[in-house]
């Protein structure tokens, strides 16, 4: 939890500068028994996570004049913009769509941008769009599924994950995962809910979802699609849910269930 | 006498020439001002300055002109190219924004903003163009329309943007090579102006509730003075609830449920996020009027700014934001029977659901859409004293 408005830089974006975690990975997927307003949504967002609008750079010149400095780098962009590629090409996926507001914001975005296509001249074999951050907002919730994998600056990156887990069900269903130099670091990105803290209401599925991620990226594939598909099936059949989800069952219950899920199919 | 009024816009219908239609029509005002005594705007006739914009802006533009001249609305447009991609054929900045500020209302569609400067400028016309007038409120309101369907229904959200500052401020430099710097500023006086401006627009259209939406979590100054902008602002309005979002929960809160929003109130990039959210939510960027507010004039614009160009010569993009914003123009300019005539009339189109254009699922053209909005334009009774 970040508190607002006042106090030193979090202990979020401290954890993300030790680690050199640059990018942030989250797969927003619809899940099958679980119905919102958006079907078939599957689109992966990958945001720049070091710099930015979050370089924690401000000062107030004057009293009442603020000014915030958004850092965007060659080297960092340029990095980021390579893990999509690679993220892309590794996961099977179609496409990669840079979002951007290089209209605006034309040296920063812009060479945001123009790292973005230096890379896809390299990646020949992905296909490459570019699309302003507001079109983006706009077709999102019109049609989500003319996306797929998206790049992005820290700010909008923070803002369309948040929105895309918006289209599956909150992010109480949707895992993170940051990608540093000196390391991975896997998190469920919902709020801390103080208010059912020890209650066994909870639901783990986010979190379980970035364990399966971690599984992934360490390369024991077996034991993360074998966990995945006990998740997903357990959501299915419906009958073990938390409050969340619609239904009525504790955390401990709907945890046993994909455990004696993932016992069975071992 | 009644009969007479009634019958009167049928004329005007089949009278093909402009100026026999404009003819007729001041002589319609003129004995009505005489003998009904109605307000003194009777007669005269309104100018607006019109910049049409770029893709499929000018054909958005003539569908409304058709409308204004086959209803007999008494407005005259200044007609500007005002353009940052084709910069040869633009005006200058200087008329067009002298012509707003002398008519002080203006039609606008939206205008390209290319990726780069053709000087290597940082502003975009846009920009100049509010900055020049001082455009500061951006007012967007999302409903939900009549008859489409989508998958959220009972949208009702204002979203009133700060836009001439922010992160929009055209500050940037390379510090070495590599190494961008973008500033976004904020400040004191103009939070203070757009929260004041909010809490107004809320009372004055009888809202209930403020949300301010920021990122204060993380950008602690800057985001941090708008919101204690908003926070001390709310303080003056008792009667009206406040609240604050945070931007990226704002998003996910929009798309899940979306009817929990009245008015926001916005910096200038959040706003435009948030803008064309809503937007998609209730159609697309070819169904929201928008307008922006200096304290002198209003440019009344789309929404969502989308310049479609793609469709440019297809006769297929949809005219309803130009339309519903020149009703909201002719409310401003006190002329609310149009503006409700036109308003109507779209409503009752979109309703039939017979004439659509593509983007809502039907096949007509502009073209057939104008007409039909037209077709259904009843015209209003000028009331009379008693």
């Amino acid at each position: 939890m970040t508190p607002v408005g006042k106090g030193h830089r979090s202990l979020n974006l401290a954890l993300r500068k030790e680690f050199n975690l640059y990018a942030n990975v989250r797969p927003c997927r619809s899940l099958e028994g679980f119905k919102t307003l958006y079907d078939q949504v599957d689109v992966v967002t990958i945001r720049e996570n070091t710099e930015g609008e979050y370089s924690g750079i401000e000062h107030e010149i004057v009293d009442g004049v603020v000014q915030s400095i958004k850092l965007i780098t060659e080297e960092a962009s340029r990095r980021v913009a390579e893990f999509a590629f690679q993220y892309t090409i590794e996961n099977n996926r179609r496409k990669v769509t840079a979002v951007h507001k290089a209209n605006i914001m034309r040296m920063s975005d812009g060479l945001f941008l123009r790292c973005c296509r230096e890379m896809a001249h390299k990646y020949k074999e992905v296909k490459f769009e570019e699309k302003y951050l507001d079109t983006v907002c706009l077709n999102m919730v019109q049609d989500p599924n003319q996306y797929d994998v998206l790049v992005m600056p820290n700010l909008y990156g923070d803002i369309l994950s948040d929105m895309c887990a918006g289209l599956v069900g909150g992010l109480g269903l949707t895992p993170s995962g940051n990608i540093g130099l000196n390391g991975a670091l896997f998190e469920s990105v919902h709020g801390t809910a103080p208010d059912i803290a020890g209650q066994d209401k909870a639901n783990p599925t986010a979190l379980l979802l970035s364990a399966v991620m971690m599984l992934r990226y360490m390369q024991l594939n077996r034991y993360g699609d074998l966990i995945e598909k006990a998740c997903f099936d357990t959501i299915k059949e419906a009958k073990y849910l938390t409050g969340d989800l619609g239904g009525k069952a504790k955390c401990s219950e709907f945890t046993n269930e994909i455990c004696s899920k993932v016992a069975a199919a071992s | 006498m009644s009969l007479v009024t009634r019958q009167l816009p049928k004329l005007l219908l089949q009278t093909s020439q402009v100026t026999a239609s404009r003819n007729i029509h001041s002589s319609i005002a003129n004995s009505n001002a005489a003998k009904a005594d109605s307000s003194e705007r009777e007669g005269t006739r309104i100018k607006c300055t019109l910049i049409p914009g770029d893709g499929v802006g000018p054909e958005l533009v003539a569908s409304v002109a058709s409308l204004f001249k086959n209803t007999g609305i008494p407005v005259d447009f200044e007609n500007y190219f005002f353009s940052e991609v084709n910069p040869t054929l633009s005006t200058n900045l200087e008329d067009v924004a002298s012509s707003i500020e002398r008519n002080r209302v203006c039609l606008k569609g939206i205008l390209a903003s290319p990726d780069f400067g053709y000087l290597g400028e940082l502003q975009t016309l846009n920009m100049k163009l509010r900055n020049a007038l001082d455009l500061y409120a951006n007012v967007v309101h999302v409903k939900s329309l009549p008859g489409v369907k989508r998958r959220h229904e009972n949208i009702d959200c204002v979203i009133i943007r700060e836009q001439t500052e922010g992160e929009y401020s055209a500050l940037e430099h390379e510090s070495v090579k590599g190494v961008v710097e973008c500033l976004k500023i904020v400040t004191a006086k103009k939070s203070q102006r757009i929260a004041k401006f909010a809490f107004d627009y809320a009372i004055k259209n009888k809202r209930k509730k403020v949300t301010a939406v920021h990122k204060a979590n993380i950008m602690k100054l800057g985001d941090g003075l708008f919101l204690r902008s908003c926070e001390e602002m709310a303080k003056l309005y008792p009667t009206i609830e406040f609240e604050k979002m945070i931007v990226d929960n704002c998003t996910m809160q929009m798309v899940s449920n979306p009817q929990q929003f009245d008015v926001m109130v916005t910096p200038n990039l959040y706003g435009n996020i948030v803008d064309n959210l809503a937007s998609g939510l209730v159609g697309g960027a070819g169904v929201v009027a928008g307008a922006s507010y200096s304290a002198n004039c209003v440019v009344f614009e789309p929404g969502a700014r989308h310049t479609f160009s793609e469709a440019v010569g297809k006769n297929v993009a949809n005219p309803t934001a130009m339309m519903l914003c020149a009703a909201k123009l002719l409310n401003h300019v006190n002329l609310p029977q149009y503006g409700q005539m036109i308003r109507d009339a779209v409503n009752k189109v979109l309703l039939d659901g017979k004439v659509r254009t593509k983007d809502l699922g039907g096949q007509a053209s502009t073209q057939e859409y104008t007409f039909a909005v037209i077709a259904n334009c009843k015209q209003p009774q000028i009331q009379q004293k008693k």
